[in-house]
């Protein structure tokens, strides 16, 4: 679509809702977020951009192919899975590192995060996956809607 | 014994690389497996009675074992299938030589030799099965081997279908027998006698288990596959379909027949149906030119014989079925591979077309006239000694059975005319065309028909070498008591003497009546007779293929809204159902709403309603939309601002991708059916909407159960350092479902790209 308004709209909006869908699966675990909703979060971002600029310019954001990123995520997850099994303790157990920064402030990182971090790529690349495919389609134009 | 039933699976692994290193000398090798086991039954002889039994745990959860036992009955059978086997691998290095598929050949019948070994050395139901099963689709791929011919296909196909469904029925059946008597030991259920015939369940098993073993054995009306077996290279219809794998039904009657045998239904059944075989099998072989199929009527002939034998359940009739089963193997096992000979040399198997071979196949034709004699009963033969034993058990039924005599005396008539015929027509007269370039076959193809002839002869002479180490052996695990047998080759010059002596006579007669008119026979009586279980069988699978392809259409029509119809309405039935079973309680207390939870449930209700009247696309999705973020406004308002903000984004994404995806398709037609298909979504759209709202009411209606809310609330923090438990509950707790939710993400992405792809590209 060439709309000014939107393209100029795109360009202040999609950056920050990236940061924002990065914040969302930083606070999830003690605040509403999470991976998931992170995810769609960052689609919703490249699905704008895919609108505004058509899709060539929503694969350059995205660096990887949409499949590959989903690939990543699912990998992510299982390996989130590895640390327990290693340790004989039951499937997904949980296992938390709180690295110490000084000054009183913890870090604390955790199978989970790490498991969170796989949904939320293989939800942003399974649905930008198929949202770019139905742009690119051959025939239609998606600059072009009816 | 459980290297017995596997080194003929091991020996079937290495055949097609044993045939890539010798050619066709891989079958003077391969055959020291089934020798070995002979030599090694052999010498566990005096063991068989009582029995000896071995087990090994295979899946032990579930009570199956590889638990062999060995006995009279057992041993008998598995004499057969290693001593006949070795004869046929070596007859089969010949048959086939040169044959560019002789590896795989191979090791199809290593593979039955394996699994015809565990059939009759299975002690565990379950194990037997699998072993039965096996034997059923090594027949299948071994009748199949010429696959390149559509007849083979068509039989191999006809044969599995035919033995599979009556697996089916004997996997039934047995499950059945293993449970009422309590135990999965072949051994354990037979031992026991014939308790189970006081069990309500003794009809079902009886009818579901002699299924399984007359579509096995070939009996009326299920015998139309084993003509159809002839297909098969010979080797294959002398060792399969002949002297061992057919056999596999009579053996399980026999081994079954401490426990299910005895009873009136089980004489009827057995007497009736093997009667009724024995006697069209051997009038059918009259009625045949193609000398291989002469031999398979008088193979389904003799099934019948076995079954009838059987069916009495008395000492009599059990030596005589264990004899006859010998004598059978024997002489079939040597005819067919002297029919084998003659196909091979002389080019074809039409007797009309055979004759004079005795000149230029001397050997083959010295084989099979004395394969012959066993046949037709003659003395000298073992023929006459199991017509001895025969007559003995039909005396013995006699005062109840006098039809069954005289079908018996008329089968035996005209199998000595079979024989007549087999011996003669190929072998005598004025050398046909066909016969005058043959040569005799080379030694290993020799050999088989050469040594069963002559075993024949001998034990027909010296009958006592086999009568108390086998048949009584045999008789003995099948009767549960110590039988004794001592045979007298020529008892007193009696009536029962002359009525043998006028059988031949008549045979005789027959066979002269026979060489006159059997072509008008066939010209008058094939057009009938083609309208047997053969057209029946043709007839089911068109009628199979008809319902397959009329039900795909009523269920697969593809139409996605035909689908989630009938989804749709098969939920709503099902739930209304349950709704009526027992009183529901509903929640009709609507007091203290806010206003705004009021304007909310109106937009989004308003919403559905555009939703569902839309005349096109685009107003449909948008109000689809507007109903999601009106959901999503009531989570909001009830406290769950993870779920809302979800539902916010998932319906924006929704919008998107439908708009996405109504741009690539043509106009608008939501009744592709006309105006009834859309009435009656509406019904089922309204009925599923009234039972949810009716469900939720009921749900409200009960007291809220926190105990699971609770404990996550308490759990979460300390267990696993989160404040918000829907995302603890995600990641953790219930991680594992969200791993399993990610790989659908994942998949259904791949999927819809494939189906994306696939659209592209059939459209450009």
């Amino acid at each position: 679509m060439s709309s000014l308004i939107l393209r100029a709209a795109t360009r202040v909006l999609a950056p920050m809702m990236l940061m924002l869908s990065l914040f969302l699966l930083w606070r999830g675990h003690n605040l509403p977020g999470g991976g998931f909703i992170g995810g769609l979060v960052a689609t919703s971002a490249i699905a704008l951009q895919g609108i505004a600029f058509g899709p060539e310019a929503a694969r350059r954001t995205l660096v990887l192919p949409p499949a590959v990123i989903a690939g990543i995520g699912l990998a992510a997850a299982l390996v989130a899975t590895l640390p327990a099994g290693l340790a004989a303790l039951p499937f997904f157990t949980g296992l938390w590192l709180k690295l110490d920064l000084g000054d009183g402030a913890t870090l604390p990182l955790s199978t989970p995060l790490l498991f969170d971090i796989g949904v939320f790529l293989v939800v942003i690349g399974g649905v930008c996956a198929i949202l770019l495919a139905l742009e690119e389609d051959p025939e239609t134009d998606p600059t072009e809607q009816p | 014994m459980l290297i017995a039933v596997l080194a003929p699976f091991a020996a079937a692994g290495f055949a097609p690389l044993l045939v890539r290193l010798l050619g066709d000398r891989a079958g003077l090798v391969l055959a020291i497996v089934p020798a070995a086991t002979f030599v090694w039954l052999l010498s566990r002889l005096p063991e068989a009675t009582p029995g000896v039994l071995e087990a090994t745990p295979w899946v032990p959860g579930l009570d199956v074992a590889l638990d062999f036992s060995l006995d009279g009955l057992s041993l008998i059978f598995a004499l057969l299938i290693s001593g006949i086997g070795t004869l046929i691998v070596l007859y089969a290095g010949g048959y086939l030589k040169g044959h560019p598929m002789l590896g795989r050949f191979f090791l199809f019948l290593m593979m039955f030799m394996g699994a015809m070994q565990g059939v009759v050395l299975s002690d565990n139901v379950i194990t037997l099965f699998v072993f039965w099963e096996l034997t059923s689709l090594a027949s299948y791929l071994l009748v199949g081997f010429e696959s390149d011919r559509p007849a083979a296909r068509r039989a191999a196909l006809q044969a599995l279908l035919i033995t599979g469904s009556g697996g089916l029925a004997l996997l039934a059946g047995l499950v059945m027998l293993a449970e009422a008597g309590g135990s999965w030991r072949i051994s354990d259920l037979t031992g026991a006698g014939a308790w189970i015939q006081d069990d309500p369940l003794y009809r079902p098993i009886l009818i579901l288990v002699v299924l399984g073993c007359f579509t096995k054995s070939a009996q009326w009306p299920f015998h139309s596959w084993l003509p159809g077996a002839m297909q098969a290279p010979t080797p294959v219809s002398a060792y399969l379909h002949s002297a061992t794998m057919v056999k596999a039904g009579v053996y399980l009657l026999a081994r079954l027949d401490p426990a299910l045998g005895g009873s009136p239904e089980w004489l009827w059944i057995l007497t009736g149906i093997g009667g009724l075989t024995m006697l069209m099998g051997v009038v059918f072989a009259l009625l045949e030119t193609d000398l291989k199929l002469v031999l398979a009527w008088t193979t389904v002939s003799a099934l019948g014989t076995l079954v009838f034998l059987l069916g009495p359940t008395h000492e009599p009739g059990v030596k005589a079925a264990m004899a006859f089963l010998l004598v059978h193997a024997l002489y079939k096992g040597a005819l067919f591979m002297a029919a084998g000979n003659v196909d091979h040399e002389a080019g074809t198997r039409d007797l009309t077309r055979l004759g004079g071979l005795m000149r230029t196949m001397p050997v083959t034709f010295a084989a099979a006239a004395v394969a012959c004699v066993s046949m037709a009963g003659l003395p000298f033969g073992l023929g006459w000694v199991a017509k001895e034993l025969i007559g003995a058990a039909k005396i013995a039924l006699e005062d109840e059975f006098g039809i069954t005599v005289i079908a018996a005396t008329l089968t035996n008539l005209m199998l000595f005319c079979v024989a007549a015929i087999v011996a003669t027509v190929p072998f005598t007269g004025r050398t046909s065309e066909a016969a005058a370039h043959a040569h005799e076959a080379p030694w290993p193809m020799l050999a088989g028909p050469v040594m069963l002839a002559a075993l024949g002869l001998v034990f027909g002479m010296a009958p006592n070498l086999i009568a108390e180490p086998l048949i009584a052996a045999a008789t003995t695990a099948v009767i549960g008591r110590k039988a004794t047998l001592e045979i007298v080759l020529f008892k007193a010059f009696d009536w029962k003497f002359l009525l043998t002596l006028a059988t031949f006579v008549a045979g005789a007669a027959l066979f002269l009546l026979w060489r006159r008119s059997a072509a008008g026979w066939r010209a008058s009586l094939n057009p009938v007779l083609d309208r047997g279980p053969d057209r029946g069988y043709d007839q089911v699978m068109r009628g199979l293929a008809a319902l397959a392809a009329w039900q795909t259409r009523i269920w697969q029509p593809g139409l996605l809204h035909r689908y989630m119809a009938a989804s749709f309405a098969v939920v709503t039935l099902a739930g209304a159902a349950s709704l009526t079973r027992g009183e529901m309680r509903l929640n009709l207390d609507f007091d203290g709403g806010r206003l705004i939870e009021w304007a909310v449930f109106a937009v989004t209700a308003a919403s559905a309603l555009v939703a569902a009247l839309a005349t096109t696309r685009l107003l449909a999705v948008t109000a689809l939309g507007m109903l999601g973020l009106g959901v999503a406004m009531i989570f909001m308002l009830f406290g769950a601002p993870d779920l809302a903000i979800t539902q916010f984004m998932v319906e924006t994404l929704v919008v998107v991708i439908l708009a996405l995806v109504l741009i690539r398709l043509p106009g608008f037609r939501l009744s592709a059916g006309g105006a009834r298909p859309r009435w009656l979504y509406a019904g089922i759209s309204a009925g599923t909407g009234a039972l949810v709202t009716l469900l939720l009411l009921g749900v409200l209606a009960e007291p809220f159960d926190p105990r699971l809310s609770e404990w996550f609330g308490r759990a979460a923090v300390p267990e696993a350092f989160g404040h918000n438990i829907v995302n603890v509950i995600l990641v953790d707790f219930r991680a594992l479902d969200t791993l399993g939710e990610i790989i659908v993400v994942f998949a259904a992405a791949l999927a819809a790209l494939a189906a994306i792809g696939i659209g592209a590209r059939t459209r450009a």
